[in-house]
């Protein structure tokens, strides 16, 4: 009901909802996507007209982007193709401190005259908006790296691999889930690559080629009978890596409790819609789950969601500091616990760590959207919180001297603030498989897979489906059940965690399409962890009738 | 400013359709101004100005088609997005679903476009927080807010002969107000296509008002209560249900609306039967574009009439198929209301509670269109007709079905994102945990 960037696209039939994908950028054709249309000296020298200005202008401080995003995007339903898309976004940001006070402006003229025009119009802005500031920005300090550049380690370039090739594969997935059982299969592959050219007033020069990708879909078996049907998604994860993660390999997966399957760097699309077919024809079939407590075993592809909304978003310092109130909302993870060195988060052995460095994962960059190099830190040890993710105008609030780097923006034409890095569960150190985990459960629920979530905008109560459900009983797998939703309150949740698989299990999931701030970005985080038992947590029956 | 008039937008449509050699061609170009503000802590915090113009071309050989857009305008780039579309297009696979593009359709104007809106200048949107920043400083509470506006236009031509063209200006606005104790907090939100009908002063006032009001909100058990909805609480989970209406889900037996044995339940009673919901994009007060993106024009749609299913969306192949008309699916959602001011539904109230807006809603179960959510920004409890005290807010698992079959009563409609929704009256709407936010 409302004008926005975001298209309409050929529909993911998420369980009769349609999913809307924000796409970026022009649609242009593929051979386009291959084109490189500016060379990293030209980029420095356009930069330089762009920090010059701005600093003629009375800018104290100035950074210039110049960002091509490509995207492709491709939509199949059953044995159809129903929309190839290609996109390229091309164009440059600046963004100035003028008066103490931030000012940003995006042009797709990228001409000498172009970058002129919107570093004047930047500082502009800057210093009408300085009239009311109250607040000065206080930069972190940063080094001055010189010219360097970055890429995401790949083996495929997933936009050189010919269209024929990725359709084949995604209608092959669609044929296996029909042929075990489904009556309906959606299917998608979404490949982003973000070639991004940073250059400051504080002597960087960063050429970055970064590459995403995430194959999807939706499979749905219909009961006529009963008019129920009956949904799930692909146990894939969204990756920062290129084509290779759609080629199986044996040693990259394995096999779990229930006849489930577990992809890690590498995924079988074909296999994983087979298993889709079977496992909805028997959730028409599963009991409904009896409502009250029990002990949750939770895979690392669910668990990674609840890490994001209970662990990922709270941290934020922005959000603590209020400057998300208006939308996200705030965090119940004040200033006040952090300085107190005594809050528990979770119980002991929750230790949580921030990280844009590990390859493969969805946040992985060499160098932030303000020019800072990216690194590892802690955000829970030993159950205690202990920082947050802060950026260069946030680091003094929280007594450092450098930011984390985790700045970023979703393109050229947005400016740039502070986002999640990969948020991460540090695995048990004690060898411990998930079997072994459900064998030491009396009561209990087996959860795999995204489903449903909601969290209130203080990150303290929230409500979790998953995609599949197992019933324990006396340290066994009893079948699969539906209706299941948990809930509980972010802390009394965390210091519930009484056990944590070993590092063998542990792996990635992803939030390919995450929101934040006023107008809406979106950007991509990873969240890895081994499987993860809480106990005694609120079960709900979600069953109603119409 | 990137808003071409209706004779520049078709001189340039006209030589694209004149460079093509494709069985047929459609075209789309659209452009649009838009300009923001945001603060927070009491303070301005980004603000900006983006302008973008583009030209989308799909080009048909037999069932085959392609897209290609770009942003330039000149002869030369024009030719090439049509050259590019056609040469993707024989590469295509045959789509069996594909229509061919609509010929010459009839549109009745829709005043949606305010030049007053596209005129609005940085000043103002500074203006607009300054009104939110004092007063809230004034009563030791902290603004955070955002204010949009954007103008621009539509166009689409194919060689069939169809042309359309419209203009459009939205402002949007939103503020929460928190109280710096920290334990209350207020919001508001104002949109319209005429900015000379907003007032940002008087929008900050309602949400500084829930703020103070909200302070020390006590925890009530969860449970089945009485609700009063105000519009912004109500709104998504109505177009929730409005935007699932699409009729081949539900022949495909993936909908709420798909019936048992096969096919949809169009006629069928769903609701109480006081509730009507329609789209309409001549309706002065939410006006909204005549014409949908293929094409169709868009005219008065009744989807829930006295309580009953009366239509459901059709795509120009589902419709087909269907051996039935295509309905294009709501440009705006409208539900009547009553006469009731939200103070008189809390005067009829024994025990209940007032809602400001719900939050964070997402889907649970989609067959019965179950949600789930939060209160947010201002809940309170009533007690014999009146505001007793503040409470805590709640997370709630209700179907809109299930709250529209027990409705109480409707009172008086508001516009919200484009709509307009009633404030209303329901029993036993399903409150499942308390939340300790504010």
């Amino acid at each position: 009901m409302k004008r926005r960037e975001f298209l309409q696209l050929a529909g993911m039939g998420v369980g009769g909802a349609l999913l809307t994908v924000p796409l970026i950028g022009n649609a242009v054709d593929m051979e386009r996507l291959l084109e490189n249309p500016i060379d990293v000296l030209e980029k420095k020298r356009l930069a330089d007209i762009g920090l010059n200005a701005a600093k003629a202008n009375g800018a104290t401080y100035a950074d210039v982007r110049i960002g091509r995003y490509l995207n492709q995007y491709i939509f199949t339903r059953e044995d159809k193709l129903q929309n190839a898309v290609n996109t390229e976004s091309f164009g440059v940001g600046v963004r100035v401190i003028a008066n103490g006070t931030w000012g940003f402006a995006s042009t797709l003229d990228v001409s000498d005259a172009g970058i002129q025009k919107a570093a004047e119009t930047a500082t502009a802005i800057a210093k009408a908006n300085g009239k009311i500031q109250t607040e000065p920005v206080k930069l972190a300090p940063v080094q001055s790296y010189g010219e360097v550049s970055w890429k995401t380690p790949l083996e495929k370039n997933a936009v050189a691999v010919p269209l024929k090739e990725k359709v084949d594969l995604l209608l092959s997935a669609n044929a296996e889930a029909i042929n075990n059982g489904a009556n309906y299969v959606n299917s998608a592959l979404f490949m982003i690559n973000e070639q991004k050219y940073f250059a400051s007033t504080e002597g960087s020069y960063i050429d970055q080629d970064v590459h995403r990708i995430w194959p999807n879909f939706n499979v749905t078996a219909i009961d006529p009978d009963s008019g129920k049907y009956k949904s799930r998604q692909a146990l894939s994860s969204p990756m920062g890596m290129g084509f290779e993660y759609m080629d199986p390999r044996a040693s990259s997966k394995k096999e779990g409790p229930g006849g489930t399957m577990h992809y890690y760097d590498r995924y079988d699309m074909i296999e994983d819609a087979g298993l889709a077919g079977k496992q909805t024809k028997e959730m028409l079939k599963a009991d409904s789950i009896k409502a009250g407590k029990y002990d949750l075993v939770l895979d690392p592809n669910h668990l990674g969601l609840t890490i994001h909304e209970s662990i990922g978003h709270a941290t934020e310092l922005d959000r603590v500091l209020g400057y998300e109130a208006n939308y996200a909302g705030t965090s119940f993870a004040t200033l006040d616990k952090w300085k107190s060195k005594d809050f528990k988060y979770g119980s002991d052995i929750v230790n949580v760590f921030a990280d844009k460095t590990q390859e493969g994962s969805l946040g992985a960059v060499g160098y932030d959207d303000e020019g800072v190099k990216t690194k590892r830190w802690d955000l829970i040890k030993d159950g205690v919180l202990v920082n947050y993710q802060a950026i260069r105008d946030q680091a003094h609030i929280i007594n450092e001297d450098e930011s984390h780097g985790c700045c970023y923006s979703q393109s050229w034409n947005d400016v740039q603030f502070q986002r999640m890095p990969n948020v991460s569960l540090e695995p048990g150190k004690e060898e411990y498989s998930p079997d072994e985990m459900i064998k030491d459960v009396e009561k209990g629920i087996y959860i795999v897979g995204r489903g449903s979530y909601s969290i209130d905008q203080q990150r303290y109560n929230f409500q979790f489906g998953g995609t599949l459900f197992f019933e324990i009983e006396d340290g066994k797998i009893k079948g699969p059940v539906n209706d299941v939703a948990y809930q509980s309150n972010t802390q009394e949740f965390w210091n519930s965690c009484s056990k944590i698989c070993d590092k063998s299990d542990y792996k990635t999931f992803g939030s390919f399409f995450d929101g934040k701030g006023q107008p809406s970005q979106i950007s991509s985080v990873s969240h890895g962890s081994a499987t993860t038992r809480f106990d005694g947590v609120n079960v709900i029956n979600t069953a109603r009738n119409i | 400013m990137a808003i071409l008039s209706k004779e520049e937008a078709k001189q340039i449509l006209e030589k694209v359709m004149s460079f093509s050699t494709a069985d047929s061609l459609e075209a789309g170009l659209s452009g649009s101004g838009r300009g923001n503000i945001r603060y927070a802590r009491n303070t301005v915090t980004t603000s900006g100005f983006n302008d973008d113009i583009s030209l989308g071309v799909t080009a048909n050989f037999g069932k085959k088609s392609a897209s290609s857009t770009i942003n330039e305008f000149d002869d030369e780039s024009l030719r090439k997005v049509v050259k590019r579309a056609e040469e993707l297009a024989k590469l295509a696979p045959e789509n069996p679903e594909f229509m061919e593009p609509l010929g010459p359709q009839e549109y009745k104007d829709s005043k949606t476009y305010y030049k007053s809106t596209a005129d609005i200048s940085p000043e103002y949107r500074a203006e607009i927080a300054k009104n939110s920043i004092e007063p809230a400083r004034a009563k030791d509470v902290t603004a955070a807010g955002y204010l949009e506006d954007t103008s621009g236009f539509s166009s689409i031509m194919n060689s069939k002969g169809l042309f359309a063209y419209s203009q459009d200006s939205q402002l949007e606005f939103t503020v929460t107000m928190r109280t710096n104790d920290g334990t209350g907090s207020g919001w508001v939100t104002r949109d319209f296509n005429d900015v000379n009908q907003f007032n940002g002063a008087e929008a900050s006032s309602v949400a500084l008002e829930k703020a103070l009001m909200s302070r020390e909100a006590k925890a009530i058990e969860p449970g089945k209560y009485t609700v009063i909805l105000e519009p912004a609480a109500s709104v998504q989970l109505l177009g929730n249900m409005l935007f699932n209406m699409g009729a081949r889900q539900a022949d495909e037996g993936r909908s709420f609306l798909s019936k048992k044995g096969g096919g949809t339940k169009i006629g069928e009673k769903l609701v109480d039967e006081r509730v009507n919901i329609y789209s309409d994009p001549f309706n002065e007060k939410v006006p909204a574009n005549a014409w949908s993106g293929d094409g169709l024009p868009r005219g008065r749609t009744s989807w829930i009439e006295d309580g009953v299913v009366k239509n459901m969306s059709y795509g120009r192949y589902w419709a087909k198929k269907q051996g039935v008309e295509p309905v294009p699916g709501p440009a705006n959602g409208i539900m009547v209301g009553g006469d009731a001011t939200t103070e008189d539904l809390i005067k009829s109230t024994k025990r209940g509670i007032l809602v400001t807006r719900l939050w964070y809603i997402r889907t649970v179960d989609p067959q019965t269109l179950l949600y789930t959510g939060l209160t947010r920004d201002g809940t309170f409890y009533i007690e014999n007709g009146k505001i007793k005290h503040p409470i805590k807010n709640m997370r709630f698992n209700e179907s809109p079905i299930i709250m529209l079959n027990n409705l109480e009563e409707l009172g008086l409609q508001q516009r919200i994102n484009g709509n307009l929704i009633p404030v209303m009256k329901i029993r036993d709407f399903t409150f499942t945990s308390l939340s300790d936010a504010v």
